[in-house]
């Protein structure tokens, strides 16, 4: 079990470098699609509500199951269409190619 | 056999949900990186479908057709003006979605109020269960509090009472000694453990009424961080590296912002927490002899003749610019002025709305391309070499008592150098402060005209201005 811990926390850590690495090369300009994207993201937790209204242990579990898999989609498929939708906008302007602008403030 | 496939379908995945994010470094690769993310999702969903655990389906396709039909309709239709909105419910529902897990599998060792044990758990499972219920429910009211107030539901002035803070951090430490009191005895006392999530509902009303509504953008970021360590929570209690991976990233992400976000208003995170800064936006405190200060009242032709004389213009959004809906307006303002040979850009601060990055999504929404628009740092420098300036709906982040008053409860928080370009125009719908009660000199100056009345209609005439000359 301790094994387990110590295996989740090298998890835990490694990704929270990676992420923080990642992320702050996300120009200001796209941080509302940032956002909307990670909450997408964090509906993987719908990995674990699939298995909660799927494993037909009771009937309380099922249907906090089922409650957190509605939710969790809702925020998975709307989160994606939504970051999509927009992503799409940003359009460079017919003058942007003259310098090579970048909008990401450093 | 099955087991390592579903773990090798999560890694895939995991790797997929870092590429996604790695292309929101710029808005070409943007779509791609999403493409990636919802490539990762649907591997781990379907893996997850075959998982041997799982023995019906009905309620999962309940569940997910539900959620997928509210979550088309939503996302296809919401204006992107309402997009702080959305995304403070959405956090909700992810910390809904993780709390309820959670109690799921409590309630699958322990069973219910006063039942018996069914089954042991490890403590150190049940430590992990404890924080994802906490985080969870304290992300959904919190969430819910803050959709709330960016919608009007609620005063977006600062809730408080006397001992707040102290009420809350002693709300805090009960939780943690519920939790504690339970990773030492899992069997004892079964009904505990919903106490955990009950002070967790609480506590997000609690820690958020206080919070002003111009602090929102902190707010809303904090709560990603939140479901984030919820998210991660969950992980550790289910042993899913693939929540673990997910959660950490979504928590940095957060994090990330809400640093971001306090630095921008020069406040540290504990300010904005427990300092219930700001009003409801009431009228502005006259000067100390009781006498409204003069100020330049000007019409929108006075405005126009300006602009048209102008070579280069710098428009400033800011949160009046989403609630009149005035973006299409400004843009085509800009193609006006910029048929006339002007150049014009954009500065965008980061705290301009009320979430991060919300003007560039409304300004992109209206067609305005993203090389116009410029982050603080990048065209502060710039305003000395300005000749107008057009202030549409900001108020905070123009205001140069940031840079010269130290009395002034917004001092130290960087703002643009307005006052150096050649003449201001502020639209204004009246005197009345902002969202953080401030008063702002700017307004007084005498190189600044003040137009007041709804941003979009004046846009609207000064667009027809501006054009009507150039028929000439």
């Amino acid at each position: 079990m301790i094994a387990q811990l110590i295996f989740g926390l090298y998890v835990f850590s490694l990704a929270t470098f990676v992420g923080y690495q990642v992320i702050s090369r996300v120009p200001p300009l796209l941080h509302t699609p940032l956002m909307s994207g990670t909450n997408a993201i964090s509906g993987i937790s719908l990995v674990g509500s699939l298995v909660a209204a799927g494993s037909d242990h009771n009937q309380v579990s099922t249907i906090l199951g089922f409650v957190a898999v509605a939710c969790a989609s809702l925020n998975v498929v709307g989160g994606f269409l939504i970051t999509d939708r927009m992503l799409r906008m940003f359009k460079r302007g017919p003058s942007g190619k003259k310098t090579e602008k970048t909008g990401d403030g450093k | 056999m099955r087991e390592s496939l579903l773990s090798l379908c999560y890694l895939a995945a995991s790797i997929l949900f870092i590429l996604c994010l790695r292309g929101l470094s710029s808005p070409e690769q943007g779509r791609r990186g999403i493409l990636y993310g919802e490539v990762g999702m649907a591997i781990a969903v379907v893996a997850t479908l075959l998982d041997k655990n799982i023995l019906s389906y009905q309620w999962i396709i309940a569940g997910l057709l539900l959620g997928s039909t509210i979550g088309v309709a939503i996302s296809l239709r919401i204006p992107m003006t309402k997009m702080p909105e959305r995304i403070a419910l959405s956090h909700a529902f992810g910390g809904l979605a993780t709390s309820l897990v959670g109690i799921s599998e409590y309630y699958k060792h322990f069973g219910g109020l006063g039942a018996a044990p069914h089954e042991p758990m490890h403590p150190f499972t049940l430590g992990a269960l404890g924080f994802e219920v906490f985080l969870g429910s304290l992300t959904f009211t919190g969430s819910l509090m803050a959709f709330g107030k960016l919608q009007g539901l609620i005063s977006g002035a600062p809730i408080t009472f006397k001992g707040q803070n102290y009420v809350n951090l002693s709300l805090f430490a009960a939780a943690g000694g519920v939790l504690a009191y339970k990773v030492a005895f899992p069997a004892e006392n079964v009904p505990l453990f919903y106490v955990v999530a009950g002070i967790g509902f609480i506590l997000g009303v609690a820690g958020v009424l206080p919070i002003g509504g111009a602090d929102m953008p902190v707010v809303v970021s904090l709560m990603n961080s939140y479901a984030g360590l919820a998210a991660a929570a969950t992980g550790f209690a289910l042993n899913q590296p693939i929540l673990i991976i997910s959660g950490a990233l979504d928590g940095s992400s957060g994090l990330l912002l809400s640093l971001l976000m306090s630095k921008a208003m020069n406040r540290s995170f504990s300010n904005v927490l427990f300092g219930a800064f700001g009003t409801d936006g009431g009228a502005a405190p006259t000067a100390a002899g009781g006498a409204a200060r003069p100020y330049n009242e000007a019409t929108v032709e006075d405005a126009a003749a300006v602009l048209k004389a102008s070579e280069s213009v710098i428009i400033i959004p800011g949160y009046g610019m989403a609630v009149s809906q005035a973006q299409h307006a400004v843009r085509d303002l800009a193609a006006a002025l910029e048929k006339r040979g002007t150049e014009v850009r954009y500065a965008i601060h980061p705290v301009a709305g009320r979430m991060p990055g919300h003007m560039n999504v409304l300004l992109a929404e209206a067609n305005v391309p993203y090389d116009a628009l410029f982050d603080l740092d990048m065209i502060n420098d710039d305003f000395s070499r300005t000749d107008a300036v057009l202030v549409v709906g900001a108020n905070d982040v123009v205001n140069p008592a940031a840079k010269t008053d130290k009395t002034s409860p917004i001092y130290g928080m960087p703002v643009f150098n307005v006052e150096q370009s050649k003449s201001v125009i502020v639209l204004k719908r009246s005197m009345n402060t902002g969202f953080s009660g401030v008063d702002n000199d700017l307004f007084y100056e005498p190189n600044t005209m003040m137009v007041l009345g709804d941003a979009k209609k004046t846009i609207l005439s000064l667009v027809s201005e501006v054009k009507e000359s150039h028929g000439h």
